[in-house]
């Protein structure tokens, strides 16, 4: 055992923050440091300048255009990206529908779609949760029905994150009503453009859009574009959700906030001296801290076993609960720390002149803590991930 | 001891709610707080007819004579509803301060005209750099031959924008922290000298960042003798917060609690999960918790100092805390659902964070208990 990063990690861990530094737009880290959402054109542009570099899918094998990256690699790269305030890797095609299409796809669908996920000539968006199929997404009705060698599709996805971006969405379908639940279910990778495809936004608290509703009206979709088998989609599924789980911790992320955090505290006045020598609010920084460490630790911990050939087990929920617990932790406390100048709640027009409400580092950190409220409720309900990890682990 | 209101405070209490659920459902706040001053005038003008406004104002000028308790009933409906127009700013700080500091002809001028709703106040303290202190006060207040001139810039000044006068607390003598040199003064909020910069704020209210270049001011009552008024003010203020939190927790409680029990996965209700029956147990103890400490800080907001600062301390920390639980808890257990604009729990839990704000997160408050508990105990 060693935790010292080795030679050939920190010469790779110079490559890595060298490129970042000078490939990175500095008004792309600017409005990422800003801004809860961001136009698809800056997640577009980061893609294409990592993908030109060849580390547009750090998660993948190299002969699908992936990077080969050990763990250790990828937590050095997501570091760097992080401390640099990159604008995050947009999941759904590199770290959801990806590995499903070269894990499980034909060749065609291999050979069509994963070169442009990675050149991001495709966004992705991923069609899991209905209004009455949320946690219990096995139940979801949105079907498809067999005609020829289409499928004929119809039903109502909702909280698609991104939709209005996505010129394609991997999208669970019940193709046999008869079948137990979870065997009656499909995986279909749908054009967005196909007619009968409305999206309809949805506002969330934090008055941005990032989430929709796509309802979906007799929607033909070709049975070439099904993952696996029919009647399979529930086990595809679930291999996503599996990777979802670990990308959901949110470790680097989490660990520049924390940097930021101490930054605003160590700005904040109170009492004639700044927040972070607040006893008080000192120790709930350590607290949180320790945490975050916590969890990074238990996160290497299930990368080596991953990687050692174990997959990723149901152990992998504790990251989702731990992760998102800590990120709504420390975007809580980064409003708290901002005291009353965490109130105002105004976005000055892009290109306006008017000076930001209160300090610089103010803009857009209640937001931040609004939108990752959600940390809890999405990719399955820390509820739901307690609920998996006592039946699956400790067998209750 | 009695916890029960008198009839008069009942009668309160019904036309209050009768009014409010005609007249104020969400829809209604929502389409409110999208308008450019972010409330009704006319419902400024209802709530003066129907003696709301003067309710806790004293009986010689055009108010009621009633106390903490009047405020209390109030405050927990109006917390119930999410009211926008600016009872908090104008009537309970504004209408405190000058009921308590100012002289006999000031009150007799402004009291009886907000009771009217004629005029509308909004209290300007904080500054940024001071936090929550509410003696740590750079603005200057320098005596001109009329009265003062006031200098300096007062932050998130809640209601700023709908006022007509500005109450500023602002430095006549002593160094940033003295609790002496301490005034009040009233500032037109047209005045020559007066910037703002209006902005809406996360729970949908209006405020200002204000800057004052020499604007001229009228000393409210003793222009070095204040901080003693407007912790007195603050404190019942605090109990003004404490039941209007109480208010937007028990619509939480109880829109969670019918939600639970309709809302069906893995083919029953999930309110027949454990795990979700204990969360809401939960929100009931830091629902009850918070509302005994708001009785506590409201029978205790006309004691002696000490005694009505550990009762207001208590409330603050204790609704801290169970607003911010409780209102996370509501929107995690609604699902996605919660997380909509569209939704009203995502707007209880906005006010309840900026309740917790105001005047001091429950760790200030916690530690102004403590120091408060210590001295006693001394
Ligand atoms: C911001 C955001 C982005 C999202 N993005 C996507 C996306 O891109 N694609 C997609 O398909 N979906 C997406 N989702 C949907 C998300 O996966 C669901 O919201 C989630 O699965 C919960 O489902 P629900 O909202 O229907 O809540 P419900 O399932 O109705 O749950 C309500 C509450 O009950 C609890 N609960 C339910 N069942 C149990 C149980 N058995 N035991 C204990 N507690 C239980 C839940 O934990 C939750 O607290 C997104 C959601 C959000 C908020
Ligand atoms: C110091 C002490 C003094 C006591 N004095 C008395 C006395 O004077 N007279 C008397 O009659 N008894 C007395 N008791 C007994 C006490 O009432 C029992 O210990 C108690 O009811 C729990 O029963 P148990 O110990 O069998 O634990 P169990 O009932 O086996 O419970 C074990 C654990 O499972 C949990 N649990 C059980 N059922 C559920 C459920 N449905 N949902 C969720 N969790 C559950 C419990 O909360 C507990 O954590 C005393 C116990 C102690 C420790």
């Amino acid at each position: 055992m060693n935790l010292e990063l080795s030679d050939a990690d920190r010469a790779f861990q110079a490559e890595v923050r060298d490129f970042v530094r000078s490939s990175l737009p500095p008004e792309l880290a600017e409005r990422n440091r800003r801004h809860m959402h961001l136009a698809k054109q800056d997640y577009v542009t980061w893609h294409r300048l990592l993908n030109k570099r060849g580390w547009g899918a750090p998660n993948w094998p190299k002969e699908f255009g992936g990077t080969d990256w050990n763990p250790v690699q990828r937590y050095i790269f997501d570091e760097e990206c992080a401390i640099a305030d990159a604008p995050p890797l947009v999941p759904f095609g590199i770290s959801m529908v990806g590995p499903v299409i070269y894990t499980f796809g034909t060749p065609a669908q291999k050979a069509h779609y994963l070169p442009r996920i990675l050149s991001m000539e495709d966004w992705w968006c991923q069609g899991y949760s209905e209004p009455g199929s949320g946690s219990d997404l096995a139940s979801l009705r949105t079907r498809a029905e067999s005609d020829g060698d289409d499928y004929i599709v119809t039903g109502h996805k909702i909280w698609t994150t991104q939709a209005h971006f996505a010129d394609m969405m991997f999208c669970l379908v019940r193709t046999d009503a008869q079948a137990k639940p979870q065997e009656g279910i499909s995986f279909l990778l749908i054009d967005m453009k196909t007619p009968g495809i409305t999206v309809r936004p949805i506002i969330s608290i934090d008055e941005g859009h990032g989430v929709n509703e796509v309802f979906l009206d007799g929607v033909r979709v070709p049975k070439a574009n099904r993952i696996g088998q029919e009647g399979k989609g529930w086990t595809y599924a679930k291999f996503l959700l599996g990777n979802e789980r670990t990308t959901i911790a949110e470790v680097s992320t989490s660990k520049q906030r924390l940097r930021r955090l101490k930054t605003i505290a160590r700005a904040e006045m109170a009492q004639g001296a700044s927040l972070l020598e607040d006893p008080a609010f000192r120790d709930k920084v350590a607290a949180v801290e320790i945490e975050l460490l916590a969890l990074e630790y238990t996160n290497l911990r299930v990368l080596a076993a991953e990687t050692a050939g174990k997959g990723v087990g149901p152990e992998a929920s504790m990251l989702k609960i731990r992760g998102s617990e800590i990120q709504q932790t420390i975007t809580e406390l980064v409003c708290e720390a901002l005291g009353y100048y965490a109130a105002p709640f105004e976005h000055a027009p892009e290109g306006s002149n008017l000076a930001p409400l209160g300090p610089d580092y103010a803009q857009g950190r209640m937001e931040s803590f609004l939108y990752n409220r959600a940390t809890t409720i999405y990719g399955g309900s820390n509820e739901i991930q307690r609920n998996i990890i006592a039946k699956m682990v400790l067998g209750l | 001891m009695d916890f029960q209101l008198s009839d008069e405070q009942k009668l309160l209490a019904d036309s209050l709610e009768g009014w409010l659920r005609k007249q104020y459902a969400f829809e209604d706040w929502r389409k409110l707080v999208r308008s450019e001053l972010g409330y009704s005038q006319a419902n400024w003008q209802t709530f003066a007819e129907m003696g709301w406004l003067g309710v806790a104002l004293p009986e010689d000028h055009g108010g009621l004579g009633g106390g903490p308790v009047e405020t209390m009933v109030i405050a927990e409906r109006f917390g119930a509803a999410l009211v926008a127009e600016p009872y908090f700013s104008s009537i309970v700080l504004g209408g405190g301060l000058v009921a308590i500091a100012g002289d006999q002809a000031q009150q007799a001028e402004i009291l009886p005209k907000l009771a009217e709703g004629r005029i509308k106040l909004a209290f300007a303290f904080a500054e940024h750099g001071s936090r929550f202190a509410l003696n740590e006060v750079a603005t200057k207040a320098t005596k001109t031959g009329a009265g003062y001139a006031i200098s300096g810039k007062k932050i998130v000044v809640w209601d700023a924008p709908g006022a007509d006068l500005l109450i500023v607390l602002a430095r006549t003598a002593g160094g940033s922290g003295d609790e002496n040199g301490l005034g009040l003064f009233l500032v037109d909020n047209k005045a020559a000298g007066v910037t703002r910069r209006d902005y809406r704020t996360v729970d949908a209210r209006r405020a200002a960042d204000i800057s004052f270049e020499n604007a001229s001011a009228i000393a409210l009552g003793d222009a070095e003798a204040a901080f003693p008024h407007v912790m007195a003010v603050v404190d019942k203020a605090i109990a003004y917060l404490a039941a209007e939190a109480v208010g937007a927790m028990q619509v939480l409680h109880e829109t969670t609690l019918a939600y639970v029990k309709t809302r069906k996965q893995f083919g029953r209700a999930i309110g027949d999960f454990q795990v979700i029956q204990h969360r809401m147990v939960d929100m009931m103890i830091h629902l009850e918790s918070a509302r005994s400490l708001a009785l506590l800080a409201t029978l205790k907001a006309d004691a002696p100092a000490p005694e009505r600062a550990k009762a207001a301390a208590a409330a603050k920390v204790q609704i801290g805390k169970s607003g911010r639980w409780v209102g996370q808890q509501a929107v995690q257990l609604h699902g996605g659902m919660g997380m909509t604009d569209e939704l009203n729990v995502g707007h209880y839990m906005k006010r309840l964070m900026m309740i917790d704000t105001a005047f001091g997160h429950a760790d200030y408050h916690q530690r102004r208990f403590a120091a408060l508990a210590n001295a006693e105990a001394a």
